[in-house]
Protein backbone atom coordinates (compact mmCIF):
# COMPACT_ATOMS: atom_id res chain seq x y z
CA UNK A 1 0.00 0.00 0.00
CA UNK A 2 2.77 2.35 0.96
CA UNK A 3 4.54 1.74 -2.33
CA UNK A 4 1.40 2.30 -4.31
CA UNK A 5 0.74 5.66 -2.72
CA UNK A 6 4.33 6.62 -3.33
CA UNK A 7 4.14 5.80 -7.02
CA UNK A 8 0.82 7.61 -7.23
CA UNK A 9 2.40 10.65 -5.65
CA UNK A 10 5.36 10.48 -8.01
CA UNK A 11 3.01 10.28 -10.99
CA UNK A 12 1.12 13.29 -9.70
CA UNK A 13 4.40 15.12 -9.23
CA UNK A 14 5.52 14.41 -12.79
CA UNK A 15 2.13 15.45 -14.16
CA UNK A 16 2.12 18.77 -12.34
CA UNK A 17 5.70 19.59 -13.26
CA UNK A 18 4.95 18.74 -16.89
CA UNK A 19 1.95 21.07 -16.78
CA UNK A 20 4.10 23.96 -15.55
CA UNK A 21 6.67 23.25 -18.28
CA UNK A 22 3.95 23.14 -20.93
CA UNK A 23 2.53 26.40 -19.58
CA UNK A 24 5.94 28.02 -19.80
CA UNK A 25 6.42 26.81 -23.37
CA UNK A 26 2.97 28.08 -24.35
CA UNK A 27 3.88 31.47 -22.94
CA UNK A 28 7.18 31.49 -24.82
CA UNK A 29 5.73 30.51 -28.20
CA UNK A 30 4.14 33.89 -28.97
CA UNK A 31 7.22 35.69 -27.68
CA UNK A 32 9.61 33.81 -29.93
CA UNK A 33 7.30 33.72 -32.93
CA UNK A 34 6.78 37.48 -32.74
CA UNK A 35 10.50 38.03 -32.56
CA UNK A 36 11.24 35.56 -35.37
CA UNK A 37 8.52 36.96 -37.58
CA UNK A 38 9.48 40.58 -37.05
CA UNK A 39 13.09 39.60 -37.66
CA UNK A 40 12.38 37.88 -41.00
CA UNK A 41 10.05 40.64 -42.20
CA UNK A 42 12.04 43.55 -40.86
CA UNK A 43 15.61 42.55 -41.59
CA UNK A 44 15.40 42.85 -45.41
CA UNK A 45 14.34 46.49 -45.13
CA UNK A 46 17.09 47.37 -42.65
CA UNK A 47 20.10 49.16 -44.10
CA UNK A 48 22.27 52.15 -43.35
CA UNK A 49 19.77 54.47 -45.04
CA UNK A 50 17.06 53.31 -42.69
CA UNK A 51 18.96 54.71 -39.74
CA UNK A 52 20.33 57.82 -41.43
CA UNK A 53 17.74 59.06 -43.94
CA UNK A 54 14.47 60.89 -43.62
CA UNK A 55 11.40 59.27 -45.20
CA UNK A 56 11.38 59.71 -48.96
CA UNK A 57 8.34 61.21 -50.70
CA UNK A 58 5.87 58.67 -52.04
CA UNK A 59 7.10 57.03 -55.22
CA UNK A 60 10.78 57.44 -54.49
CA UNK A 61 12.80 54.42 -53.47
CA UNK A 62 14.69 54.16 -50.17
CA UNK A 63 14.62 56.58 -47.29
CA UNK A 64 14.62 55.83 -43.62
CA UNK A 65 13.14 56.58 -40.24
CA UNK A 66 15.96 58.46 -38.54
CA UNK A 67 13.60 61.24 -37.49
CA UNK A 68 11.19 58.76 -35.90
CA UNK A 69 13.94 56.87 -34.07
CA UNK A 70 15.35 60.11 -32.68
CA UNK A 71 11.84 61.38 -32.01
CA UNK A 72 10.91 58.31 -30.00
CA UNK A 73 14.01 58.68 -27.87
CA UNK A 74 13.32 62.39 -27.35
CA UNK A 75 9.65 61.92 -26.44
CA UNK A 76 10.37 58.97 -24.14
CA UNK A 77 13.25 60.99 -22.68
CA UNK A 78 10.89 63.86 -21.85
CA UNK A 79 8.43 61.43 -20.29
CA UNK A 80 11.23 59.85 -18.26
CA UNK A 81 12.47 63.23 -17.03
CA UNK A 82 9.01 63.87 -15.64
CA UNK A 83 7.79 60.37 -14.88
CA UNK A 84 10.79 58.78 -13.17
CA UNK A 85 11.42 61.40 -10.44
CA UNK A 86 7.72 62.00 -9.81
CA UNK A 87 7.02 58.26 -9.72
CA UNK A 88 9.94 57.41 -7.46
CA UNK A 89 9.14 60.26 -5.10
CA UNK A 90 5.49 59.32 -4.79
CA UNK A 91 6.54 55.70 -4.30
CA UNK A 92 8.82 56.80 -1.45
CA UNK A 93 6.00 58.83 0.04
CA UNK A 94 3.51 55.97 -0.13
CA UNK A 95 5.89 53.44 1.39
CA UNK A 96 7.67 55.55 4.01
CA UNK A 97 5.22 58.27 4.98
CA UNK A 98 1.85 57.27 3.56
CA UNK A 99 0.76 54.49 5.87
CA UNK A 100 -2.44 56.33 6.67
CA UNK A 101 -5.82 57.10 5.13
CA UNK A 102 -4.40 59.70 2.76
CA UNK A 103 -1.63 57.38 1.59
CA UNK A 104 -4.00 54.50 1.07
CA UNK A 105 -6.37 56.59 -1.05
CA UNK A 106 -3.46 57.83 -3.18
CA UNK A 107 -2.34 54.24 -3.56
CA UNK A 108 -5.82 53.28 -4.73
CA UNK A 109 -5.93 56.17 -7.21
CA UNK A 110 -2.55 55.10 -8.55
CA UNK A 111 -4.03 51.69 -9.28
CA UNK A 112 -6.94 53.33 -11.06
CA UNK A 113 -4.59 55.49 -13.12
CA UNK A 114 -2.61 52.37 -13.99
CA UNK A 115 -5.74 50.91 -15.54
CA UNK A 116 -6.76 53.96 -17.58
CA UNK A 117 -6.56 53.12 -21.31
CA UNK A 118 -3.71 54.96 -22.97
CA UNK A 119 -5.97 56.46 -25.61
CA UNK A 120 -7.92 58.22 -22.86
CA UNK A 121 -4.68 59.74 -21.62
CA UNK A 122 -4.00 60.88 -25.19
CA UNK A 123 -7.36 62.61 -25.50
CA UNK A 124 -6.94 64.14 -22.05
CA UNK A 125 -3.59 65.67 -22.94
CA UNK A 126 -4.94 66.72 -26.32
CA UNK A 127 -7.78 68.68 -24.77
CA UNK A 128 -5.77 70.10 -21.91
CA UNK A 129 -2.44 70.79 -23.53
CA UNK A 130 -2.43 70.50 -27.28
CA UNK A 131 -5.45 72.78 -27.69
CA UNK A 132 -4.13 75.19 -25.08
CA UNK A 133 -0.64 75.31 -26.57
CA UNK A 134 -2.02 75.68 -30.03
CA UNK A 135 -0.57 72.56 -31.61
CA UNK A 136 0.95 69.12 -31.41
CA UNK A 137 4.38 68.96 -29.83
CA UNK A 138 7.11 66.73 -28.45
CA UNK A 139 6.33 68.16 -25.02
CA UNK A 140 2.69 67.09 -25.23
CA UNK A 141 3.77 63.60 -26.31
CA UNK A 142 6.25 63.35 -23.46
CA UNK A 143 3.71 64.51 -20.93
CA UNK A 144 1.12 62.03 -22.18
CA UNK A 145 3.62 59.19 -21.86
CA UNK A 146 4.71 60.40 -18.43
CA UNK A 147 1.11 60.13 -17.22
CA UNK A 148 1.27 56.47 -18.20
CA UNK A 149 4.67 56.08 -16.62
CA UNK A 150 4.05 57.70 -13.22
CA UNK A 151 1.62 55.13 -11.78
CA UNK A 152 3.79 52.23 -12.95
CA UNK A 153 6.96 53.68 -11.41
CA UNK A 154 5.09 54.72 -8.25
CA UNK A 155 3.67 51.27 -7.76
CA UNK A 156 6.94 49.36 -8.23
CA UNK A 157 8.88 51.83 -6.08
CA UNK A 158 6.31 51.49 -3.31
CA UNK A 159 6.24 47.70 -3.50
CA UNK A 160 10.04 47.38 -3.64
CA UNK A 161 10.49 49.71 -0.65
CA UNK A 162 7.86 47.84 1.33
CA UNK A 163 9.89 44.66 0.80
CA UNK A 164 12.79 46.16 2.77
CA UNK A 165 12.38 44.83 6.29
CA UNK A 166 11.61 47.41 8.98
CA UNK A 167 14.62 46.33 11.04
CA UNK A 168 16.90 47.82 8.37
CA UNK A 169 15.17 51.18 8.85
CA UNK A 170 15.37 50.81 12.63
CA UNK A 171 19.09 50.06 12.42
CA UNK A 172 19.56 53.36 10.62
CA UNK A 173 17.35 55.33 12.99
CA UNK A 174 19.13 53.80 16.00
CA UNK A 175 22.40 55.27 14.70
CA UNK A 176 20.93 58.70 15.20
CA UNK A 177 20.28 59.31 11.52
CA UNK A 178 17.31 61.45 10.51
CA UNK A 179 14.55 59.52 8.74
CA UNK A 180 15.15 61.20 5.38
CA UNK A 181 18.79 60.11 5.36
CA UNK A 182 17.82 56.57 6.32
CA UNK A 183 15.29 56.53 3.49
CA UNK A 184 17.60 58.07 0.90
CA UNK A 185 20.92 56.39 1.70
CA UNK A 186 19.95 53.07 3.27
CA UNK A 187 16.43 52.01 2.29
CA UNK A 188 16.42 53.30 -1.29
CA UNK A 189 19.77 51.70 -2.28
CA UNK A 190 18.58 48.40 -0.81
CA UNK A 191 15.59 48.47 -3.13
CA UNK A 192 17.43 49.94 -6.11
CA UNK A 193 17.55 46.77 -8.16
CA UNK A 194 13.79 46.34 -8.12
CA UNK A 195 13.15 50.02 -8.71
CA UNK A 196 15.49 50.17 -11.72
CA UNK A 197 13.79 47.11 -13.18
CA UNK A 198 10.41 48.75 -12.65
CA UNK A 199 11.57 51.96 -14.31
CA UNK A 200 12.95 50.04 -17.28
CA UNK A 201 9.69 48.15 -17.70
CA UNK A 202 7.80 51.43 -17.56
CA UNK A 203 10.10 52.91 -20.24
CA UNK A 204 9.67 49.81 -22.36
CA UNK A 205 5.93 50.10 -22.01
CA UNK A 206 5.64 53.74 -23.07
CA UNK A 207 8.21 53.25 -25.83
CA UNK A 208 5.66 51.22 -27.75
CA UNK A 209 2.62 53.37 -26.98
CA UNK A 210 0.95 54.62 -30.15
CA UNK A 211 -2.53 55.84 -29.26
CA UNK A 212 -1.63 58.73 -26.93
CA UNK A 213 1.03 59.96 -29.35
CA UNK A 214 -1.47 60.24 -32.22
CA UNK A 215 -3.17 63.06 -30.32
CA UNK A 216 -0.08 64.71 -28.91
CA UNK A 217 3.19 64.26 -30.81
CA UNK A 218 1.20 63.62 -33.96
CA UNK A 219 4.04 62.68 -36.29
CA UNK A 220 6.21 64.44 -38.83
CA UNK A 221 7.70 63.43 -42.16
CA UNK A 222 10.67 65.73 -41.55
CA UNK A 223 12.86 66.68 -38.63
CA UNK A 224 10.95 68.45 -35.91
CA UNK A 225 11.74 72.16 -35.92
CA UNK A 226 11.65 72.35 -32.12
CA UNK A 227 10.25 70.44 -29.17
CA UNK A 228 7.22 72.68 -29.52
CA UNK A 229 6.42 71.21 -32.93
CA UNK A 230 4.96 67.92 -34.10
CA UNK A 231 7.53 65.17 -33.90
CA UNK A 232 7.83 61.76 -35.53
CA UNK A 233 7.93 58.69 -33.29
CA UNK A 234 8.54 55.07 -34.14
CA UNK A 235 5.17 53.62 -33.10
CA UNK A 236 3.19 56.28 -34.97
CA UNK A 237 5.46 55.95 -38.00
CA UNK A 238 5.02 52.18 -37.94
CA UNK A 239 1.28 52.64 -37.68
CA UNK A 240 1.14 55.06 -40.62
CA UNK A 241 3.35 52.90 -42.82
CA UNK A 242 1.72 49.62 -41.87
CA UNK A 243 -1.79 50.73 -42.85
CA UNK A 244 -0.55 52.25 -46.11
CA UNK A 245 -1.18 50.34 -49.34
CA UNK A 246 2.44 50.59 -50.49
CA UNK A 247 4.73 47.54 -50.32
CA UNK A 248 7.80 49.71 -49.76
CA UNK A 249 6.24 51.44 -46.74
CA UNK A 250 4.96 48.19 -45.27
CA UNK A 251 8.45 46.74 -45.42
CA UNK A 252 9.77 49.81 -43.63
CA UNK A 253 7.08 49.42 -40.98
CA UNK A 254 8.49 45.97 -40.23
CA UNK A 255 11.98 47.37 -40.04
CA UNK A 256 10.65 50.02 -37.63
CA UNK A 257 9.01 47.35 -35.48
CA UNK A 258 12.28 45.44 -35.33
CA UNK A 259 14.14 48.61 -34.34
CA UNK A 260 11.61 49.30 -31.60
CA UNK A 261 11.96 45.80 -30.17
CA UNK A 262 15.76 46.05 -30.23
CA UNK A 263 15.72 49.44 -28.48
CA UNK A 264 13.49 48.03 -25.72
CA UNK A 265 15.76 45.00 -25.48
CA UNK A 266 18.84 47.19 -25.13
CA UNK A 267 17.15 49.11 -22.32
CA UNK A 268 16.37 45.89 -20.48
CA UNK A 269 19.89 44.50 -20.86
CA UNK A 270 21.33 47.81 -19.70
CA UNK A 271 19.18 47.71 -16.58
CA UNK A 272 20.38 44.19 -15.83
CA UNK A 273 24.02 45.16 -16.26
CA UNK A 274 23.73 48.25 -14.05
CA UNK A 275 21.95 46.47 -11.20
CA UNK A 276 24.18 43.40 -11.48
CA UNK A 277 27.31 45.51 -11.00
CA UNK A 278 25.75 47.28 -8.03
CA UNK A 279 25.08 44.02 -6.27
CA UNK A 280 28.30 42.11 -6.93
CA UNK B 1 26.16 58.65 32.93
CA UNK B 2 23.27 56.95 34.57
CA UNK B 3 19.68 56.74 33.44
CA UNK B 4 16.82 57.80 35.69
CA UNK B 5 13.39 56.50 34.66
CA UNK B 6 10.39 58.22 36.23
CA UNK B 7 6.74 57.14 35.95
CA UNK B 8 7.24 55.64 32.52
CA UNK B 9 4.16 54.37 30.70
CA UNK B 10 3.99 53.08 27.14
CA UNK B 11 1.19 51.92 24.87
CA UNK B 12 0.68 50.11 21.58
CA UNK B 13 -2.68 51.49 20.57
CA UNK B 14 -4.89 50.53 23.51
CA UNK B 15 -2.45 47.98 24.91
CA UNK B 16 -0.82 49.33 28.03
CA UNK B 17 2.59 47.66 27.68
CA UNK B 18 4.64 49.54 30.29
CA UNK B 19 3.00 50.49 33.56
CA UNK B 20 4.43 53.23 35.67
CA UNK B 21 8.04 52.16 35.84
CA UNK B 22 10.59 53.88 38.07
CA UNK B 23 14.14 52.69 37.71
CA UNK B 24 17.65 53.98 38.12
CA UNK B 25 20.28 52.50 35.85
CA UNK B 26 23.85 53.12 37.03
CA UNK B 27 26.68 54.33 34.84
CA UNK B 28 29.33 51.96 33.45
CA UNK B 29 27.53 48.87 34.58
CA UNK B 30 25.58 46.19 32.79
CA UNK B 31 21.90 46.10 33.63
CA UNK B 32 19.92 43.07 32.49
CA UNK B 33 16.18 43.08 31.84
CA UNK B 34 14.61 39.65 32.22
CA UNK B 35 11.08 38.32 32.17
CA UNK B 36 8.76 36.11 30.13
CA UNK B 37 7.76 36.93 26.53
CA UNK B 38 5.44 39.89 26.27
CA UNK B 39 6.34 41.28 29.68
CA UNK B 40 7.41 44.62 28.24
CA UNK B 41 11.17 44.40 28.62
CA UNK B 42 11.91 45.06 24.93
CA UNK B 43 9.34 47.85 24.86
CA UNK B 44 10.99 49.40 27.89
CA UNK B 45 14.39 49.17 26.18
CA UNK B 46 13.00 50.84 23.06
CA UNK B 47 11.65 53.66 25.21
CA UNK B 48 15.18 54.35 26.43
CA UNK B 49 16.30 55.70 23.04
CA UNK B 50 12.92 56.77 21.74
CA UNK B 51 12.66 53.91 19.27
CA UNK B 52 9.27 52.91 20.64
CA UNK B 53 7.60 55.84 18.94
CA UNK B 54 8.91 54.74 15.53
CA UNK B 55 6.07 52.21 15.45
CA UNK B 56 2.74 53.71 14.48
CA UNK B 57 0.03 54.07 17.08
CA UNK B 58 2.36 54.02 20.05
CA UNK B 59 2.50 56.44 22.96
CA UNK B 60 4.88 57.17 25.83
CA UNK B 61 4.41 59.24 28.99
CA UNK B 62 6.73 59.93 31.89
CA UNK B 63 10.35 61.01 32.05
CA UNK B 64 13.69 59.45 31.31
CA UNK B 65 16.59 61.50 32.56
CA UNK B 66 19.97 60.91 30.98
CA UNK B 67 22.65 63.01 32.59
CA UNK B 68 19.86 64.94 34.27
CA UNK B 69 18.19 65.85 30.99
CA UNK B 70 14.74 64.49 30.11
CA UNK B 71 15.00 62.77 26.71
CA UNK B 72 11.23 63.15 26.37
CA UNK B 73 11.45 66.90 26.92
CA UNK B 74 9.52 69.09 24.51
CA UNK B 75 12.56 70.51 22.74
CA UNK B 76 14.48 67.26 22.46
CA UNK B 77 15.03 65.81 19.00
CA UNK B 78 14.71 61.99 19.05
CA UNK B 79 17.47 61.83 16.41
CA UNK B 80 19.94 63.37 18.86
CA UNK B 81 18.79 61.01 21.60
CA UNK B 82 19.45 57.99 19.36
CA UNK B 83 22.84 59.36 18.42
CA UNK B 84 23.82 59.34 22.10
CA UNK B 85 22.09 56.08 22.97
CA UNK B 86 22.95 53.29 20.55
CA UNK B 87 21.03 50.08 20.00
CA UNK B 88 21.86 46.52 18.97
CA UNK B 89 18.93 44.45 17.76
CA UNK B 90 17.82 40.89 18.23
CA UNK B 91 18.50 39.84 14.67
CA UNK B 92 21.79 40.95 13.13
CA UNK B 93 20.78 43.67 10.68
CA UNK B 94 23.74 44.94 8.66
CA UNK B 95 22.86 47.26 5.79
CA UNK B 96 22.56 44.77 2.92
CA UNK B 97 23.98 46.91 0.12
CA UNK B 98 27.05 48.07 2.01
CA UNK B 99 30.52 46.66 2.51
CA UNK B 100 31.82 45.74 5.95
CA UNK B 101 33.70 49.04 6.09
CA UNK B 102 30.72 51.11 4.97
CA UNK B 103 28.45 49.44 7.49
CA UNK B 104 30.64 50.60 10.35
CA UNK B 105 31.19 53.98 8.72
CA UNK B 106 27.49 54.51 7.92
CA UNK B 107 26.66 56.40 11.10
CA UNK B 108 29.64 58.70 10.57
CA UNK B 109 29.39 59.28 6.82
CA UNK B 110 25.64 59.75 6.79
CA UNK B 111 25.92 62.21 9.63
CA UNK B 112 28.27 64.28 7.52
CA UNK B 113 31.80 63.24 8.51
CA UNK B 114 34.08 63.78 5.50
CA UNK B 115 37.59 63.23 6.87
CA UNK B 116 38.57 59.87 5.33
CA UNK B 117 41.54 59.29 7.61
CA UNK B 118 39.45 59.94 10.69
CA UNK B 119 36.67 57.65 9.44
CA UNK B 120 39.22 54.89 8.81
CA UNK B 121 40.61 55.20 12.29
CA UNK B 122 37.20 55.08 13.92
CA UNK B 123 36.13 52.09 11.81
CA UNK B 124 39.26 50.20 12.78
CA UNK B 125 38.91 51.10 16.46
CA UNK B 126 35.22 50.13 16.50
CA UNK B 127 35.88 46.78 14.82
CA UNK B 128 38.63 46.12 17.33
CA UNK B 129 36.37 47.02 20.22
CA UNK B 130 33.77 44.64 18.83
CA UNK B 131 36.37 41.89 18.54
CA UNK B 132 35.92 41.57 14.81
CA UNK B 133 38.96 43.34 13.40
CA UNK B 134 41.20 40.27 13.09
CA UNK B 135 38.54 38.34 11.23
CA UNK B 136 37.63 41.01 8.67
CA UNK B 137 40.65 43.32 8.31
CA UNK B 138 41.58 41.73 4.96
CA UNK B 139 38.10 41.97 3.44
CA UNK B 140 36.70 45.29 4.57
CA UNK B 141 35.44 46.03 1.07
CA UNK B 142 33.40 42.82 0.85
CA UNK B 143 29.66 42.81 1.32
CA UNK B 144 28.61 42.49 4.95
CA UNK B 145 26.01 39.84 4.17
CA UNK B 146 28.82 37.38 3.51
CA UNK B 147 29.69 37.25 7.21
CA UNK B 148 28.34 34.60 9.58
CA UNK B 149 25.47 35.45 11.92
CA UNK B 150 27.78 35.94 14.88
CA UNK B 151 30.14 38.11 12.88
CA UNK B 152 27.21 40.14 11.56
CA UNK B 153 26.05 40.80 15.09
CA UNK B 154 29.51 41.94 16.17
CA UNK B 155 29.56 44.11 13.04
CA UNK B 156 26.31 45.68 14.22
CA UNK B 157 27.90 46.29 17.61
CA UNK B 158 30.90 47.91 15.89
CA UNK B 159 28.51 50.04 13.85
CA UNK B 160 26.79 51.16 17.04
CA UNK B 161 30.11 51.92 18.78
CA UNK B 162 31.40 53.90 15.80
CA UNK B 163 29.12 56.86 16.49
CA UNK B 164 30.51 56.89 20.04
CA UNK B 165 27.32 56.62 22.07
CA UNK B 166 27.33 56.97 25.84
CA UNK B 167 24.82 54.19 26.39
CA UNK B 168 24.41 50.94 24.45
CA UNK B 169 21.07 49.13 24.47
CA UNK B 170 20.99 45.49 23.45
CA UNK B 171 17.76 43.69 22.64
CA UNK B 172 18.41 39.95 23.03
CA UNK B 173 21.62 40.28 21.00
CA UNK B 174 22.48 36.59 21.11
CA UNK B 175 19.10 34.93 20.68
CA UNK B 176 19.78 34.21 17.00
CA UNK B 177 23.37 33.03 17.54
CA UNK B 178 25.20 29.79 18.20
CA UNK B 179 26.88 29.17 21.60
CA UNK B 180 30.38 30.17 20.47
CA UNK B 181 29.20 33.46 18.99
CA UNK B 182 27.09 33.99 22.09
CA UNK B 183 30.14 33.53 24.26
CA UNK B 184 32.09 36.08 22.20
CA UNK B 185 29.32 38.66 22.52
CA UNK B 186 29.04 38.09 26.25
CA UNK B 187 32.77 38.66 26.67
CA UNK B 188 32.38 41.75 24.57
CA UNK B 189 29.59 43.09 26.78
CA UNK B 190 31.85 42.55 29.75
CA UNK B 191 34.70 44.54 28.24
CA UNK B 192 32.45 47.31 26.92
CA UNK B 193 31.12 48.38 30.29
CA UNK B 194 34.41 50.07 31.02
CA UNK B 195 33.45 52.78 28.54
CA UNK B 196 29.71 52.43 28.14
CA UNK B 197 26.59 52.03 30.19
CA UNK B 198 24.89 48.89 28.94
CA UNK B 199 21.28 47.74 29.17
CA UNK B 200 20.65 44.25 27.85
CA UNK B 201 17.39 42.37 27.36
CA UNK B 202 17.79 38.64 27.58
CA UNK B 203 15.66 35.51 27.63
CA UNK B 204 18.57 33.55 28.93
CA UNK B 205 18.83 33.54 32.72
CA UNK B 206 22.39 32.24 32.72
CA UNK B 207 23.35 35.06 30.42
CA UNK B 208 21.88 37.64 32.76
CA UNK B 209 23.74 36.04 35.65
CA UNK B 210 26.99 35.94 33.68
CA UNK B 211 27.14 39.41 32.17
CA UNK B 212 25.14 41.79 34.32
CA UNK B 213 25.72 43.76 37.51
CA UNK B 214 22.06 44.57 38.06
CA UNK B 215 18.91 42.76 37.01
CA UNK B 216 15.34 43.95 36.64
CA UNK B 217 12.59 41.35 36.51
CA UNK B 218 9.63 42.39 34.36
CA UNK B 219 6.15 40.91 34.47
CA UNK B 220 3.04 42.19 32.69
CA UNK B 221 4.57 45.58 32.05
CA UNK B 222 5.73 46.16 35.59
CA UNK B 223 9.07 45.83 37.31
CA UNK B 224 8.55 43.23 40.00
CA UNK B 225 12.03 43.35 41.38
CA UNK B 226 15.17 45.32 40.68
CA UNK B 227 18.41 44.71 42.49
CA UNK B 228 21.99 43.58 42.02
CA UNK B 229 22.21 40.48 39.89
CA UNK B 230 23.78 38.63 42.75
CA UNK B 231 20.85 39.38 45.00
CA UNK B 232 18.20 38.55 42.37
CA UNK B 233 19.71 35.20 41.55
CA UNK B 234 20.68 34.08 45.04
CA UNK B 235 18.05 35.58 47.26
CA UNK B 236 15.09 37.10 45.39
CA UNK B 237 12.68 39.03 47.59
CA UNK B 238 9.58 38.37 45.52
CA UNK B 239 8.08 34.91 45.12
CA UNK B 240 7.32 35.56 41.43
CA UNK B 241 10.95 36.40 40.72
CA UNK B 242 12.02 33.19 42.36
CA UNK B 243 9.44 31.19 40.41
CA UNK B 244 10.66 32.72 37.17
CA UNK B 245 14.39 32.29 37.63
CA UNK B 246 13.99 28.74 38.88
CA UNK B 247 12.00 27.97 35.75
CA UNK B 248 8.63 27.38 37.32
CA UNK B 249 6.96 29.62 34.73
CA UNK B 250 7.80 31.69 31.67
Amino acid sequence: MANQSLSARKAKNVTMISLTVIGTLLALIPLFSIFAYVLTRGLPAINIDFFTQLPKPLGEEGGGMVNAIAGSIIVVGISGLIGIPVGIMSGIFLSEYGRNRFGRSISFLTDVLLGVPSIVVGIFVYVLLVLAMGGFSAYAGGIALSILMIPAVTRTTEEMLKLIPSHIREAGLALGLPKWRVTLFIVLPSALRGIVTGVMLAIARVMGETAPLLFTAFGNRYWHASLNDPIATLPVQIFTYAISPYKEWQAQAWAGALTLIVIVLIFNILARVITYRKNH
Amino acid sequence: MGIEVKNLNAWYGDLHAIKDINLSIPKNQVTALIGPSGCGKSTFLRCLNRMHEVIEGTKVTGEILVDGENIYGTNVDPVTVRYRIGMVFQKPNPFPTMSIFDNVAAGLKLNGMRNKKQIREIVERSLEAAGLWDEVSDRLDKNAMGLSGGQQQRLCIARTLAVNPEIVLMDEPTSALDPISTHKIEELVHSLKENYTIVIVTHNMQQAARVSDNTAFFLNGEVIEYNTTKHIFSNPSDQRTEDYITGRFG
